[in-house]
C-alpha cells in the first residue's frame, strides 16, 4: 500500500536518510523505531511532502507521492499527525476539527458532518470543549484534537510522529488504546515513537532506526524479543 | 461640543483610512512575518489610478465609482507581481533580507511613480458631490461620512470573511501553522498570494478614501501615509486584524484631536511619540499577544 524505497534525504550536506526502503501493507500498524536525530521524522516529513527527499521512491496507492504537491497529499487518503501536534491555537476546537476537513468540496458537506460526529464520539471531551480556543486545552487532549483533525480527511493511512511525547503515563496509554481503535476501523497506521516498547506491543511490525539507515526489521514481537532492540532502545 | 463632534467624525474618517492601511499590513505581517514598507506605494498607484481613470469614466458616461473598480484591479496586479517577483524568492532567507527588500520596493515603486507620472502634486477630481450635513450642530462634508461608511463596511465585511468563510480559515491557519495547515490540504503559497490580492485591493479602496478628502496626491504619498499606518498596526498589535482597525481609528482621532486643540504642527511628533511609547511599553500593541519561540 504504502512503498518508500531506497529514500534519500539530505539537510544541507548532512545526509540524514540514507536508502532507506519501508514498506506498509493494508491494515497494518507498522513502527519505526530509534534513538533521537536518527532520521524517523525526517521520513514521515518525506513522505508527506514537508520535506523533499534527494532520490527514491514514495509510492501510495500508485500515486508517486514525491511528484504530488505537498497540500494534496491529504486528498490521497494519507493523513499526518505531526510531532508536536501542531494544532491551531488561537482557533476554536470546532474550527480545527473544520480545517481537517479542508479538502471537501460543497457537495461533500453531509460526508464532512458525518465524520464530525464520528469524532466527537469518539473524542467527547473534544465535544465538550469544541468552543474553546485549542490552545487552552492540555497536552493529551491537543493530541486527540490533532488525531481528531486527521481522521476528518477520512484516511486510509495515518502517520503518526510521537503521539505519547510529553503525557503522562496513563495518557500514554489512552493515546495507544486510540492508535488501536483507529487501526480496528480500517485504518493504517505508520507511526514513530521513542517509546519503543509501547509502539513495539501495539505494532504488526517494526523498523529499527540508527543515524539514517534502517538496522532492523521485522515482526514487532521478533524485535520486542530482539537482544540488540532490547538493550538500545527498551532498557533492559 | 460642536468642535469635538466635528473633530471626532474627521478623525474617524481620517482613522479608517489609516485602519484600511494598516490591515494591509497586519494581514502581511501575521502570514509571512514580513513589515511590506511598500503597501503605502500601493496607495500611491490607487490615487493615481484614480486621478487617470475618473477622466476617462466621465468622458466615456460612466459612473465614476468604476474607477475605483479599475485602482482596486491595479492594485491588486502591483501587489501580487510586488509578492511573485520580490518577496517570494527570497521569502526563507531572513527577515532582515526581507524586510530590505521591500524597503527597496517602496523605493521601486515611489520612483518608478516619479518617471512615470513626475514630482508635482495633482488633484484628483471629485468623484461624487454630496452636500454638507448637520449633525448635533456640526457640519460635516458629505464625502467624510460617506468614506466613513464605506471603510467601516469593509471592515465589517472583511471580519466576517475572515472568520466564517473556507478562504478567511485558511488566511488564519496558515500564519498560525504552516505545517498544520500543509497537512489538511491547504495551498501555502497561493493563500499567501491571495493575502496580498486581499491587503492590495484594500491599498484602493484607501486609496479612494484619501482622495476624496484630501484631493491631492503625489508620488511620495506612500511613504508618509504608509508609515502612520505602520504606527497604527503597531498600536493596535502588529498581527491582529481587530488591532488594524482599532489602531487606525485610534491614531486617526488623536491626530486630528492634537490639531485641532494643541499645536497643530505636532500631531506627526505625537504619532512617532505613539509608536515609541508602545514599543517601550507593550511591544505587542492593545490587541497582539507576544508569540515565543518554539524550541
Amino acid at each position: 500500500m504504502l512503498k518508500v524505497s531506497n529514500l534519500n534525504v539530505h539537510y544541507g550536506v548532512i545526509h540524514a536518510i540514507e536508502d532507506v526502503s519501508v514498506e506498509v501493507n493494508d491494515g497494518e500498524i507498522v513502527t519505526l523505531i530509534g534513538a533521537n536525530g536518527a532520521g524517523k521524522t525526517t521520513i514521515l516529513h518525506t513522505i508527506t511532502g514537508l520535506k523533499k527527499a534527494t532520490s527514491g521512491n514514495v509510492v501510495f496507492d500508485n500515486v508517486d507521492l514525491l511528484k504530488e504537491e505537498p497540500s494534496k497529499i491529504v486528498t490521497h487518503g494519507v493523513a499526518h499527525v505531526p510531532e508536536g501536534r501542531h494544532v491551531f491555537v488561537d482557533m476554536t476546537v470546532r474550527e480545527n476539527i473544520e480545517m481537517g476537513a479542508y479538502m471537501y468540496k460543497k457537495k461533500d458537506k453531509d460526508k464532512m458532518i458525518a465524520k464530525m460526529d464520528e469524532v466527537f464520539i469518539k473524542f467527547p471531551r473534544l465535544k465538550e470543549r469544541q468552543n474553546q480556543l485549542a490552545g487552552t486545552l492540555s497536552g493529551g487532549e491537543q493530541q486527540m484534537l490533532a488525531v481528531g483533525r486527521a481522521l476528518m480527511s477520512d484516511p486510509q493511512i495515518i502517520l503518526m510522529d510521537e503521539p505519547s511525547m510529553g503525557l503522562s503515563p496513563l495518557l500514554v496509554q489512552e493515546i495507544f488504546s486510540i492508535i488501536k481503535e483507529v487501526n480496528q476501523q480500517g485504518i493504517t497506521v505508520l507511526l514513530v515513537e521513542q517509546n519503543a516498547k509501547m509502539a513495539l506491543k501495539v505494532a504488526n511490525r517494526a523498523y529499527v532506526l540508527e543515524t539514517g539507515k534502517i538496522k532492523l526489521s521485522g515482526d514487532a514481537d521478533e524485535l520486542l524479543n530482539n537482544d540488540e532492540v532490547r538493550k538500545a532502545y527498551l532498557g533492559a | 461640543m460642536t468642535k469635538l463632534i466635528q473633530s471626532l467624525m474627521y478623525g474617524l474618517n481620517l482613522g479608517s483610512i489609516y485602519a484600511l492601511t494598516a490591515l494591509g499590513y497586519t494581514m502581511v505581517y501575521g502570514i509571512i512575518r514580513m513589515i511590506n514598507f511598500a503597501h503605502g506605494d500601493f496607495i500611491m498607484v490607487g490615487g493615481f489610478t484614480l486621478f487617470y481613470t475618473i477622466p476617462v469614466m466621465k468622458n466615456m458616461g460612466l459612473p465614476l465609482w468604476f474607477a475605483v473598480v479599475v485602482a482596486i484591479g491595479v492594485c491588486v496586479v502591483v501587489g501580487v507581481l510586488t509578492e511573485q517577483i520580490a518577496y517570494k524568492p527570497v521569502r526563507g532567507q531572513g527577515s532582515t533580507t526581507a524586510l530590505i527588500t521591500a524597503l527597496g520596493m517602496s523605493l521601486v515603486l515611489e520612483n518608478g511613480a516619479l518617471v512615470l507620472f513626475g514630482s508635482a502634486p495633482r488633484n484628483v477630481p471629485p468623484m461624487f458631490s454630496l452636500p454638507t450635513i448637520e449633525l448635533l450642530g456640526a457640519s460635516i462634508p458629505g464625502q467624510t461620512l460617506l468614506t466613513l461608511a464605506i471603510g467601516i463596511i469593509v471592515m465589517v465585511i472583511l471580519s466576517f470573511f475572515i472568520k466564517y468563510t473556507k478562504l478567511g480559515k485558511a488566511m488564519r491557519a496558515v500564519p498560525e501553522d504552516k505545517v498544520a495547515s500543509t497537512l489538511v490540504g491547504i495551498n501555502v503559497n497561493k493563500i499567501i498570494t491571495i493575502t496580498f490580492a486581499i491587503g492590495s485591493g484594500l491599498a484602493a479602496i484607501a486609496s479612494m478614501m484619501y482622495t476624496t478628502s484630501y484631493v491631492s496626491i503625489k508620488n511620495e504619498l506612500g511613504i508618509s501615509l504608509g508609515l502612520k499606518a505602520f504606527v497604527a498596526a503597531v498600536l493596535g498589535g502588529i498581527g491582529s486584524v481587530a488591532g488594524a482597525m482599532i489602531g487606525g481609528l485610534l491614531l486617526g482621532i488623536v491626530e486630528i484631536l492634537v490639531k485641532v486643540y494643541m499645536l497643530p504642527g505636532t500631531y506627526e511628533a505625537v504619532t512617532y511619540l505613539i509608536l515609541i511609547v508602545v514599543l517601550l511599553v507593550r511591544p505587542t500593541g492593545l490587541l497582539g499577544k507576544a508569540v515565543s519561540e518554539k524550541v
